[in-house]
């Protein structure tokens, strides 16, 4: 009972949190002027109905120069609106200033561009999780000898070389010097075929070195000191091999603490990384977000904020709440 | 019990110590202070102080580079743009490494070309004359020298006081910077050659777009310049009474005498053939006199032409300067907070908390975003600086109120309350210097992880800090990733070194200050 008061106390303050941080950019999104140009080829009366349709303004008036004036709706009636056609119909605006997607629904766009950077963080999690965690085990087990060394001298180069620079160096060795893999990631839309495959791959790899020397390094810290505690040493006395000692005890007690970051690992999948994403030209949200900001198109802008904060809170909070449905001597928010 | 007391004589019993009170003997080691244990734990890790060495001189180099390089990050010469890096040392004694050179493979075609700019500028194109030609005769490979290879760019239009402060130049110092050119009339047709200063031969075929040079019987090039008959000059050719071309001092031929012309007049000018190795140097030491004296890039030149050295020193230099900056501020301010949320505890020390909690939870990018929004017009540095600093504070007081909550029930701060100190003497003076050595070593370990944000918005492109001498090492690092298509990947290796020693250093030495300040470990070493 405990367990379900803890997990309902903390997503309500996730979700307070998240609407105070979402309320605060919404409000200073609306405190900037209101684009109002229009774009080559687009009506400049189409523009403004536009957006006393959205409700962000009202009174639009043509005056006799061509300049057209308008009345500002307050901020938070912008905001009641903004919430209630989201919660009614689901309709997060149209792209207004975002060239490539002009009066698209930008709930449409986003969802086309989730499946690249999801498909990425996942080939990069399933890569790099068994890795990391055999590289962690192994360094533990074979703790001081020379195996323990040679990988504790990657995890530092790996940890210690920035994600920038170790990019930089897969796409021009592979990329380019070996000519394995395309530069960057193919357009096409069939996520699932070879080449478009082939094209990701480094991407993948550029991403999950990074969480390989992570794990291995988390891995092999927790693991040792768990080697060392005293029911290892009781388990060997009432008999238990090695092995059987490591696997049922030593492995089960260090999981405890590394389980929880594989999850929310996972869940922080969604909101993948800009600087890869840049670097090999993938198709994605961080893209999306990138050229949201450059093209100052406020309501893609607070729709990808939105997502942002929503992934970075969650895996939060599943770190904390796997803590306690994992490890039973942890309770937490018990009296 | 009684009967053992009983049976010992009372004479059996006497003083341990009749006349002399007991002392404790004092110390013969001298006494060992936290900062002097922190010191030789650091020192005895070899790991931290390489680290430190290291760190230390890619801050002399972020602070001296500036001042020893003529170079600013705002130069740019798009003529020597992708030129290679070259050390003066290396390029003098024939190492064929870092020399400004770089290995060429081409056909026939592109070889006679360097070979016609070598012989016309008496300048090692092809370093050594050393050429490597394939079995079928196909593919030549050479070492090409960057920087002579340029040769003469297009064809220059200067105004006409500046074709005779040229000549003046070239009397005075005796370095050729014009060279004869060729008539407008003969020269390849197609837009792109014909104000191809480098092509000053004859063709085979004028109308193509990759042109052949024609050779003599003896395998030369023929040179194709415009001459005139002594005082027949046209009046499109200015006067020039300056150098001339080796062997040309007029030309005897029937009788007559010709000479070259060293220039056409054009709207706005003369238009003249200039090599720009001579003329960069002209000038840089007489117009511009900004102290460079020849081209001579020690980690080449970016794909517009920047200094990468240049930029790289000031991008460094701005990036320590700032991230010091950026840590000593929230260092203030987060030992602050933290001490009042750590000391006070109960219901302030959860507003402080959830308050810290909530602005730690929007996601930098979207900080930066909004500030960038609401403040683009005003510098970007700023933004930066507010950025890094909204949400870089709770970290430190995270951890400082961690400190107080580790100090304040402990029975010294008893005794010190109990004598009547002041709340803020009990903080300050009695609970935070117990606690600084963890809070320090986190400002250590903040600098190199504030030098990588900042160099992955720049990369991004969502912070732009390139404006006068301010540059960024991201920004370098994005120009460095187009260079790669461009097979000049020095670009990217010098920005991208820097990164990763800075990044491994403070790793090592963070961990060293960590354990060094960590008290448990002490006598571990011994």
């Amino acid at each position: 009972m405990y367990m379900f008061k803890y997990v309902s106390k903390r997503l309500g303050l996730m979700l307070l949190t998240f609407s105070i941080i979402f309320t605060m950019c919404f409000v200073l999104i609306k405190l900037l002027p209101i684009p109002t140009t229009a774009l080559p080829g687009q009506d400049q009366e189409v523009v403004m109905k536009t957006l006393e349709g959205r409700g962000w303004i009202t009174n639009i008036k043509e005056g006799s120069n061509g300049v057209w004036s308008y009345d500002r709706v307050p901020i938070m009636l912008q905001f009641g609106n903004y919430l209630s056609r989201i919660f009614t119909k689901g309709d997060f605006g149209i792209a207004t200033t975002y060239g490539e997607y002009l009066n698209m629904d930008l709930w449409e766009v986003f969802v086309n561009h989730l499946p690249p950077t999801i498909l990425i963080n996942i080939y990069s999690t399933l890569i790099g999780v068994p890795i990391g965690l055999a590289l962690g085990i192994i360094a533990a087990l074979k703790k001081n000898k020379w195996q323990d060394q040679v990988i504790n001298i990657i995890i530092i180069l790996l940890i210690s070389f920035p994600s920038i620079v170790l990019a930089l160096l897969i796409q021009y060795v592979f990329c380019f010097k070996l000519g394995w893999f395309p530069l960057t990631m193919s357009v096409s839309n069939e996520y699932f075929t070879w080449p478009v495959f082939r094209s990701m791959l480094p991407a993948v790899f550029a991403l999950c070195l990074g969480s390989i020397a992570g794990y291995a390094r988390y891995t092999r810290a927790e693991l040792s000191e768990v080697l060392t505690g005293e029911f290892m040493l009781l388990a060997r006395t009432k008999g238990l091999t090695k092995r059987q000692a490591i696997y049922r005890h030593a492995m089960r007690n260090s999981m405890v603490v590394i389980f929880p970051s594989i999850l929310s690992e996972f869940v922080s999948v969604l909101s993948g990384s800009l600087i890869i994403e840049k670097m090999f030209g993938i198709n994605g949200v961080g893209g999306l977000y990138l050229n949201s900001i450059t093209f100052q198109d406020y309501d893609f802008f607070m729709l990808l904020s939105g997502f942002y904060t929503l992934v970075s809170l969650t895996a939060g909070i599943v770190i904390d709440i796997s803590y306690g449905f994992i490890d039973p001597r942890i309770r937490m928010g018990a009296k | 019990m009684e009967n053992n007391t009983r049976n010992i004589p009372i004479e059996k019993f006497k003083f341990a110590h009749r006349n002399d009170l007991l002392h404790d003997s004092k110390f013969e080691t001298k006494p060992v202070s936290y900062f002097q244990g922190a010191f030789k734990r650091f020192s005895k890790n070899k790991g931290a102080v390489v680290g430190g060495v290291v760190i230390a001189v890619l801050v002399l180099f972020a602070i001296l580079a500036p001042f020893f390089t003529p170079f600013r990050p705002a130069y740019y010469d798009m003529v020597y743009a992708y030129v290679y890096p070259k050390l003066d040392v290396f390029a003098e004694n024939d190492i064929p490494f870092w020399d400004g050179c770089k290995t060429k493979s081409t056909n026939k075609i592109g070889y006679l070309k360097d070979v016609a700019l070598a012989a016309e500028t008496g300048r090692e194109v092809i370093k050594n004359n050393e050429v490597e030609i394939s079995e079928d005769g196909s593919v030549y490979t050479y070492r090409y020298d960057t920087y002579y290879g340029v040769g003469f760019g297009k064809y220059k239009t200067i105004s006409l006081q500046e074709f005779q402060d040229i000549q003046e130049y070239q009397l005075r110092t005796g370095r050729q910077v014009l060279y004869p050119v060729v008539k407008f009339s003969e020269r390849p047709t197609m837009e792109k050659n014909k104000y191809d200063a480098n092509i000053y031969y004859e063709v085979k075929n004028k109308k193509k777009s990759t042109l052949e040079p024609k050779l003599d019987d003896e395998g030369n090039i023929i040179p194709n310049y415009w001459r005139y008959e002594d005082g027949k000059a046209s009046s499109t050719i200015p006067e020039y009474n300056s150098l001339r071309i080796e062997g040309e001092d007029g030309i005897q031929e029937d009788g007559k005498t010709y000479y070259y012309a060293y220039g056409r007049k054009v709207d706005g000018g003369v238009e003249v053939r200039a090599e720009y190795y001579e003329y960069y140097t002209y000038q840089h030491t007489e117009v511009k006199k900004d102290g460079i004296a020849e081209p001579s890039f020690i980690f080449g030149t970016t794909q517009t032409g920047k200094d990468i050295f240049a930029c790289l020193a000031y991008g460094a230099r701005f990036s320590f300067v700032f991230a010091t900056i950026v840590a000593l501020a929230n260092f203030i301010v987060g030992v602050i907070w933290g001490s009042i949320s750590g000391y006070c505890g109960g219901k302030i020390d959860l507003c402080m908390e959830r308050f810290a909690e909530i602005l730690g939870s929007v996601p930098s990018m979207i900080v930066i975003t909004l500030l960038k929004y609401h403040m683009g017009a005003t510098s970007q540095t700023l933004v930066l600086f507010i950025a890094f600093f909204a949400t870089g504070w709770i970290g430190m007081a995270g951890r400082t109120r961690m400190q107080f909550y580790r100090f304040k029930n402990q029975e010294y701060v008893l005794a010190a309350r109990t004598l009547g100190a002041r709340d803020s003497r009990i903080m300050f003076k009695h609970i935070l210097p117990n606690g600084l050595g963890t809070i320090v070593t986190s400002v250590a370990l903040v600098i190199p992880s504030m030098i990588y944000s900042e160099t992955s918005l720049s990369y991004l492109g969502i912070i732009n800090l390139e404006a006068g001498d301010t540059t960024s090492v991201g920004t370098l690092i994005a120009a460095g990733q187009q260079s790669i298509m461009a097979d000049a990947a020095y670009v990217a290796l010098f920005p991208c070194l820097f990164l990763i020693l800075l990044m491994l250093s403070f790793n090592l030495f963070g961990n060293g200050l960590r354990d060094a300040f960590n008290p448990s470990l002490r006598g571990t070493e011994d």
